[in-house]
């Protein structure tokens, strides 16, 4: 091994093993030094994260032996411009939502039962968990072996539901229908698991695409579908606004900006990989048609919501169904724009959708709740949160300049060239859908004189980490070359655009 | 001549068995019942995949790499119970049952 592949192996071992270590020292630490643990973990993981980002970009793709066994016995990281481009964004996402959470998240004290107020509920044992969840999010994007994702897929799974559970009664019952269905979907993804294992005899993904054949639909459709309930897509979303909208704010953002990008990330690399030579053209279009039902579907809802959390949740049921449109655009033609359209969509989502979580972290900080019809006029009182919330608005608008508009610029384009005009018209139809659900929080906060009375003030850390991500969100148009530069890193997409065999 | 080998014997019955925790999972609403189910479900994935390698790596026996994914798939399993059962008992605790409550109760608070 020469000098700079090292450098860069070494990056990535420490951006899983950081987070770990941060979490394992959160969870040793007493009451006092558990936030200087924290404030380690926040400090030391978006370094390390940054530097592997870096080498990445300098160096190329990198193949990580772990322990050095390699595949087929061992297991392998790969780390491409896909999975680097998803570390990156969960980097930026999740320091910005934990320096929210260290304002907005109150650790329980001594022999203290009630949990917290809505606006700073009391979560034991926040930041183990919440490192955790960050570890695990890297060794998912990181790994390259089928039932080390398994492994990865759970450990998200218990520290997202742990994160959501502790804020009241609600949020409780809508963790434990989390936690079922984050379990259900993980088996249906371990047999298919175990049918490709049975079938070929190995677990590595790049090894599992030059073997996969037509028989191995049925493992196709097993970890689809076990996927699909962890992503939530329409109809499998039942369980996505009551989990994401109950839980605190910076668990929201986590939970709506990253984890279920988590499993969408894992549906990609399978389709793009093991299961780029099987005939999947009409399945794909089963997920389109979803996809484009969840848009429509998601929106009217959101529309319909008279909580403020419940309504932004609703919107990433919307959100989530535009990612699904690059299957039907992506494979039959094998059209790199939609795959990589797709992707750049997925991380403005995750960037606007979280500013969005913690904005409405701002509101019940300040007014105690998010009842829609009591916050009207709220924008004076809270100027620069509910800035940061027009901001994200117009990335999931897709109005330039703003990366959402770059995201459906590409996918909308990707619909024309194959001549699929309905999915053309529901991309922007969405677009208007979006604008109405932003648009009945924005409008009564700006118009009305009045503010609600007994505001508390919000502390200008939560409001900064807001307004950080929602200008990440907008400057990702600017961005858009380099960061389609940065996904063609080690070719992902070429198994299903023609580039390889 | 038997009609089923070994592997293929434990793969039906694992099929079986992950089909039956599938149907307890999403037919139950006591959430005891749903661990339950739940585990029967990966009891049956880890028959299929100790099954379907029988034999492929070391001839006439189990493939050890597939029974090293069972143990850690079983390891993965107590932590999900164990998990769902701290949560069983929270809800137990504040609401008296140690049921799944209705889903449109959770829509808007007043």
């Amino acid at each position: 091994m020469s000098g700079p592949d090292v450098a860069a192996e070494a990056w990535l071992v420490w951006s899983v093993v950081v987070p770990f270590l941060a979490g394992s020292l959160a969870f040793l630490a007493g009451r006092r030094l558990r936030i200087a643990a924290a404030l380690f973990g926040l400090a030391a993981t978006p370094i390390c994260t940054a530097a592997a980002v870096y080498t990445t970009h300098r160096l190329g793709p990198v193949r990580y032996r772990i322990g050095g066994w390699g595949a087929p016995l061992g297991i392998d990281w790969l780390a491409d411009g896909l999975s680097m481009l998803l570390v990156g964004t969960t980097g930026l996402v999740l320091l910005l939502a934990g320096i929210h959470a260290v304002r907005s998240i109150r650790a329980p004290s001594g022999g203290e039962q009630k949990s917290g107020t809505d606006a700073q509920p009391t979560i034991a044992y926040f930041w183990p968990l919440y490192f955790f969840l960050w570890g695990s999010l890297n060794a998912l994007f990181l790994s390259n072996d089928a039932f080390n994702l398994y492994v990865c897929l759970e450990l998200l799974g218990f520290s997202s539901a742990a994160l959501m559970a502790q804020a009241g009664r609600e949020a409780l019952t809508a963790a434990i229908r989390y936690l079922f269905v984050s379990l259900l979907g993980s088996l249906l993804y371990l047999l298919g698991v175990a049918l490709l294992f049975g079938a070929h005899g190995t677990l590595d993904l790049q090894a599992l695409r030059a073997v996969a054949s037509s028989s191995d639909l049925a493992a196709l459709a097993l970890m689809t579908t076990g996927l699909l309930f962890k992503t939530a897509l329409f109809p499998l979303h039942f369980w996505l606004p009551a989990a994401h909208a109950n839980a605190p704010a910076p668990v929201s953002a986590a939970l709506s900006g990253l984890v279920v990008k988590a499993s969408f990330y894992l549906l990609v690399r399978l389709w793009a990989g093991p299961f780029a030579p099987l005939p999947t053209a009409d399945a794909a279009a089963v997920l389109g048609t979803l996809g484009a039902a969840a848009i429509v579907w998601g929106s009217v809802q959101a529309l319909r919501q008279r909580r403020l959390k419940m309504l932004i949740a609703y919107s990433t049921v919307a959100q989530l169904g535009y990612l699904f449109l690059l299957f039907p655009l992506g494979a039959p033609h094998g059209n790199l724009e939609a795959w990589t359209g797709g992707l750049y969509y997925a991380v403005s989502h995750a960037l606007a959708k979280s500013a969005l979580f913690l904005c409405a972290g701002c509101v019940v900080w300040a007014a105690g709740h998010d009842r829609l019809a009591d916050l009207k006029g709220i924008a004076r009182p809270l100027p620069v949160t509910m800035f940061a919330f027009a901001l994200a608005g117009v990335t999931l608008l897709g109005i330039p300049p703003s990366g959402g508009f770059v995201g459906k610029w590409n996918l909308v384009s990707a619909a024309v060239r194959g001549g699929h005009w309905a999915y053309a018209v529901i991309i922007y139809g969405g677009g208007l859908l979006a604008a109405g659900y932003v648009f009945r929080v924005l409008a009564p906060s700006l118009l009305f004189q009045k503010s609600p009375a007994g505001l508390r003030k919000v502390p200008w850390p939560m409001e900064a980490a807001a307004l950080t991500l929602a200008i990440a969100a907008v400057l990702l148009d600017f961005l858009a070359d380099p960061i389609f530069a940065f996904l063609a890193i080690g070719r992902p997409f070429a198994a299903v655009t023609g580039g390889l065999p | 001549m038997p009609v089923l080998d070994t592997g293929q014997l434990y793969g039906v019955t694992g099929a079986i068995l992950f089909s039956l925790g599938l149907y307890g999972t999403l037919r139950h609403r006591h959430l005891i019942r749903k661990i339950l189910a739940v585990n029967v479900m990966g009891t049956g994935v880890f028959l299929v995949l100790v099954a379907t390698r029988y034999g492929r790596g070391v001839p006439g026996a189990p493939d050890p790499v597939a029974q090293a994914m069972v143990l850690t798939g079983i390891v993965v399993a107590v932590s999900a119970t164990a998990m769902a059962i701290a949560f069983t008992l929270r809800v137990h605790a504040t609401t008296g049952s140690a049921h799944l409550p209705d889903a449109d109760a959770e829509e808007p608070r007043p």
